[in-house]
């Protein structure tokens, strides 16, 4: 059993604690969004932030998080506006999307880190977050466009209440 | 080439607008229906129409999308289509994704098809119910309708006008059109277009970033049991002998193992386990033991079906003449020079992102597949055998795809969840490892070619001789779809398509040859591209040895070839290749000039040229690229720099989706081409996951250049064609850069170091 905050909520999980968080989340804790791709974080889609690190869920015990934080794709920004998700469509960068949970949540801590991140820092950031549709030129073009309108991690619009990992 | 589905749209010539109590919905009838009753196909089958969009009383569109969303956006290009010519207003026009039905007809997502097929019958939809609304908004109006344009969602006489809302709400439409009048229909002219050619946002983006999006994995029903396959030794012929369960026990949630028993044979050798969660069915697979006997292909490697084909080529009777001109023979025994080259392929895995799955549950009667799928119509009959009920009963529903690329055509996957929902009486929700996922993987089959030319007087070429052998994917699962040779022989269209190439050559002859043995070995598989995938790494890399050895320019070489005479002027192929062969030559004399091609580089610097049509001589995607690599002579590592690519798709319906499918699938050409490739080796892929199967990734991106030829051409397909020409063209680069040859792929660096030793 682990309990910690997920997305700003108190859950808990009654699964073994070795339970991989990715589906103590997707199906203990009915979020969706982290998605399963290859189960040895080596692809990147269920990828998530504990305690404000990115992690690769599939590979975490949830007992990892217990106590912590969890912030998942849906819990990024309350409207889905974090300036990534804004500038991911203003891009037009997902093609299937499947991995781009994954994607803007290694992106967001990328941005945390290093708010105006240099080709090279963003190509080793996201360099372990596989896209097999190869939408990887727009991803890229996405994390300028926000480390630009954002000055960093921090949200802009006036919906988006500043909540993140 | 031929396919299944031209016929099926070019029979429903029937339009049909029925008008609704709440709405209308714009359709063609069923097929082989003369005349139309309006508003009475309710509850009368033979009067079913075929849906494509309704219309409600507050105006919003809703368009059916039959095919898989699987990243293209094929969903808002097929409605910007109906909603151009219906003058619908962009901002109520909505997309639904449809679940199987047989009223769609042919259900698939593939062969770069979508938009190619859907545009006439699209553009007629909505010219249809535009000419029914301004007839009706007319009326309601008091004017005449030769007084009345349609825009923006309603019906303007002057300053007075009428929603199309309120058109439907008082249900005055015109019920029903003839053929004649059909044919008649005023299809807008290109300048009257407002939304085709034009960019817009996707529809299917925004849940692609928040984690709304609703995959087939994300699927879920009330009571389910999770499962997860335990693999089999071969994939064909394996027998479950014994099965000892005393360790998976142990697993907490672990709830049983079924060994399935298949009469669609689809899954001989199955078995699934079953847990209360993913975790613990995924556990006890681990620790269940199963022993099985597997056939006689158990022990086939890559050395084998190597051999296999090289005794396929070398037999001048096998396999199926796709092409056969006379004169053949004795152009090569006249010939000044000739050329002769083998080039192979290793396999090639689709490793889409999301790992197989399906959930399955009989309710009311029906039993239904939820699942991301690319081709219904070939799965459903082989789930009615398996499940011993008939089609009409099954139905498949419809998620996002994470990824298809071909794998979700063959719809294997969704047998095994059917079967063990049938069995256990409960909903069953399959989910397959990416080790199982990649383990039975429907690949990309390795492939040997034997490419032969002859030349006359002046470096004339006077034949060409191309056999290709590999196992074929339609012949394995869709052997309906198999048209017959020259003599006789049945082929598989996808596996060879490429060779039957637009350059005039002389004397012409193609050999597709089935692998038999891997046809037995593994379940061969369409992945993006399918044979010109290889076929072209033959072609275009021939056609470069060939302007070497001639001493002449390879581009230059090529112009020369592709001169749009006699059978390469276009006329025979339909009206999607209207020009032929020129404009293939345009597009590869454009993509030569953006790159600089002929111009001075550094040491050890090279740019290669390819061309090819893309998927299928009706359906020409006239494709070319320019790649300019850079080669470590002392490693052999080969870095690309970059790409240009220049495509003649047609009209372009909507631009940013296009751009994104060329950028997508050069890089996966890329791919492929350098950072991919897989061993076949005792029946089984060797590399299951991403530590040693490794597709491009960010850092190996190069600069990207990409045009598209302004065209009023019907739209033909772009997820595919790039993806023909990038391979060859880095293998000529490198043989520009350090003069290497290399003739298989991937391109590993060895090869370059092998090659460069001459």
């Amino acid at each position: 059993m682990a309990k910690f905050q997920l997305n700003g909520r108190e859950v808990h999980t009654d699964g073994p604690d070795d339970t991989p968080l990715l589906w103590a989340l997707r199906d203990d804790l009915n979020l969706k969004g982290t998605k399963f791709g290859c189960g040895i974080g080596q692809c990147g889609a269920c990828t998530v932030h504990v305690n404000g690190q990115a992690v690769r869920s599939c590979l975490t015990p949830v007992s990892v998080a217990d106590g912590g934080k969890v912030t998942t794709i849906e819990g990024l920004d309350p409207h889905g506006a974090h300036p990534l998700q804004t500038a991911w469509i203003e891009a037009q960068a997902p093609q299937c999307g499947y991995c781009q949970s994954g994607q803007i949540m290694q992106a967001a801590a990328l941005l945390q880190a290093t708010p105006h991140p240099t080709d090279a820092e963003i190509e080793a950031a996201m360099n372990g977050n596989l896209c097999r549709c190869m939408a990887y030129v727009r991803i890229k073009k996405a994390i300028k466009i926000a480390a630009k309108t954002s000055g960093g991690a921090k949200p802009v619009t006036k919906k988006s209440s500043g909540a993140r990992a | 080439m031929t396919r299944p589905s031209d016929c099926t749209i070019a029979s429903r010539r029937q339009f049909l607008i029925a008008a609704g109590a709440v709405s209308a919905t714009f359709g063609f009838a069923a097929v082989g229906e003369a005349s139309v009753v309006l508003g009475s196909y309710t509850g009368a089958p033979a009067f079913e129409p075929t849906i494509w969009y309704s219309i409600d009383r507050s105006g919003i569109v809703t368009v059916n999308i039959i095919r898989a969303e699987m990243g293209q956006h094929v969903g808002t290009a097929i409605a910007r289509i109906v909603a151009d010519e219906l003058e619908a207003d962009w901002e109520k026009v909505r997309i639904v994704h449809v679940d199987s039905d047989p009223k769609w007809g042919l259900m698939v997502t593939g062969g770069s098809w979508s938009l190619w097929q859907s545009y006439p019958l699209m553009s007629q939809a909505g010219a249809a119910g535009r000419t029914a609304l301004i007839a009706a908004g007319a009326k309601l109006l008091g004017v005449d309708p030769k007084a009345c344009t349609a825009r923006k969602g309603a019906v303007i006489s002057g300053k007075h006008s009428v929603s199309y809302g309120d058109i439907i709400a008082k249900g005055n439409l015109k019920t029903g059109f003839t053929e004649a009048e059909l044919k008649a229909l005023p299809i807008k002219p290109v300048t009257e277009r407002r939304m085709i050619g034009r960019d817009v946002q996707a529809k299917d983006i925004p849940q692609k970033t928040n984690g709304s999006g609703i995959y087939g994995l994300d699927a879920t029903a009330p009571g389910m049991v999770y499962a997860r396959p335990k693999i089999p030794p071969t994939r064909n012929e394996s027998k479950v002998t014994s099965v000892d369960d005393a360790a998976a026990k142990s697993v907490p949630g672990y709830q049983g193992y079924l060994v399935l028993d298949d009469p669609s044979n689809t899954v001989p050798g199955w078995v699934v386990v079953l847990a209360d969660s993913f975790v613990a069915a995924n556990r006890a697979t681990r620790l269940l033991k199963v022993e099985w006997t597997s056939g006689p292909t158990a022990q086939v490697s890559d050395a084998d079906l190597r051999a296999r084909a090289d005794e396929l080529i070398a037999d001048p009777k096998s396999g199926s003449t796709v092409l056969n001109d006379p004169g053949v023979d004795a152009a090569f025994a006249a010939a000044k020079s000739t050329l002769s080259a083998t080039y192979t392929t290793d396999a090639a895995l689709h490793f889409q992102m999301e790992p197989l799955n399906a959930l399955a549950f009989e309710r009311n009667g029906m039993f239904e597949i939820h699942t991301g799928n690319q081709w219904q119509s070939l799965i459903l009959p082989t789930l009615a055998k398996a499940l011993g009920r008939p089609e009409d009963k099954i139905v498949l529903k419809t998620y996002l795809l994470g990824g298809g690329f071909g794998r979700r055509l063959n719809g294997d996957y969704a047998v095994p969840a059917a079967l063990a929902s049938k069995a256990l009486g409960k909903p069953v929700k399959l989910v397959f490892t990416r080790e199982d996922d990649t383990a039975f993987d429907s690949f990309r089959s390795p492939s040997v070619q034997l490419v032969k030319m002859a030349f006359g007087d002046g470096g004339q070429v006077t034949a060409m001789e191309h056999a290709a052998s590999a196992g074929w994917p339609t012949e394995v699962m869709a052997p309906f779809f198999m048209p017959k040779g020259t003599n006789d022989v049945p082929y598989d269209p996808f596996a060879i398509s490429g060779a039957n190439h637009w350059y005039s050559v002389g004397a012409h002859r193609v050999r597709a040859i089935s692998n038999d043995l891997a046809n037995r070995a593994f379940r061969p598989g369409w992945l993006r591209s399918v044979g010109p995938g290889w076929t072209n790494w033959a072609v275009e890399s021939a056609m470069d040895e060939a302007a070497h050895q001639l001493g002449v320019s390879p581009l230059a070489f090529r112009l020369k070839l592709l001169d749009g005479v006699g059978r390469n002027n276009g006329a025979a192929d339909g009206v999607s290749a209207v020009g032929g062969a020129k404009r293939q030559a345009a597009v590869l004399a454009r993509a030569a000039k953006l790159a600089g091609f002929g111009s001075k580089l550094p040491a050890d610097t090279g740019i290669g040229l390819a061309t090819t049509f893309g998927q299928e001589r009706d359906m020409p995607t006239w494709t070319a690229c320019a790649a300019r690599v850079q080669v470590d002579r002392k490693t052999g590592t080969v870095k690309v720099e970059k790409l240009t690519i220049v495509t003649d798709a047609g009209i372009i319906v909507h631009p940013d989706g296009a751009l994104a499918q060329v950028e997508g699938a050069s890089l996966w050409g890329l791919s492929m081409a350098l950072h991919e490739g897989a061993t076949f080796k005792d029946g089984q892929i060797q590399q299951t996951n991403l530590g040693t199967y490794t597709p491009l990734r960010m850092k190996d991106v190069p600069d990207l250049e990409i045009e598209f030829v302004k065209s009023d051409q019907p739209p033909v397909g772009l997820g595919e064609p790039a993806t023909t020409v990038v391979a060859p063209a880095i293998g000529n680069a490198i043989f520009a850069a350090v003069g290497a040859r290399v003739r298989h792929l991937p391109i590993r660096p060895q090869a370059v170091l092998e090659a460069m030793k001459g």
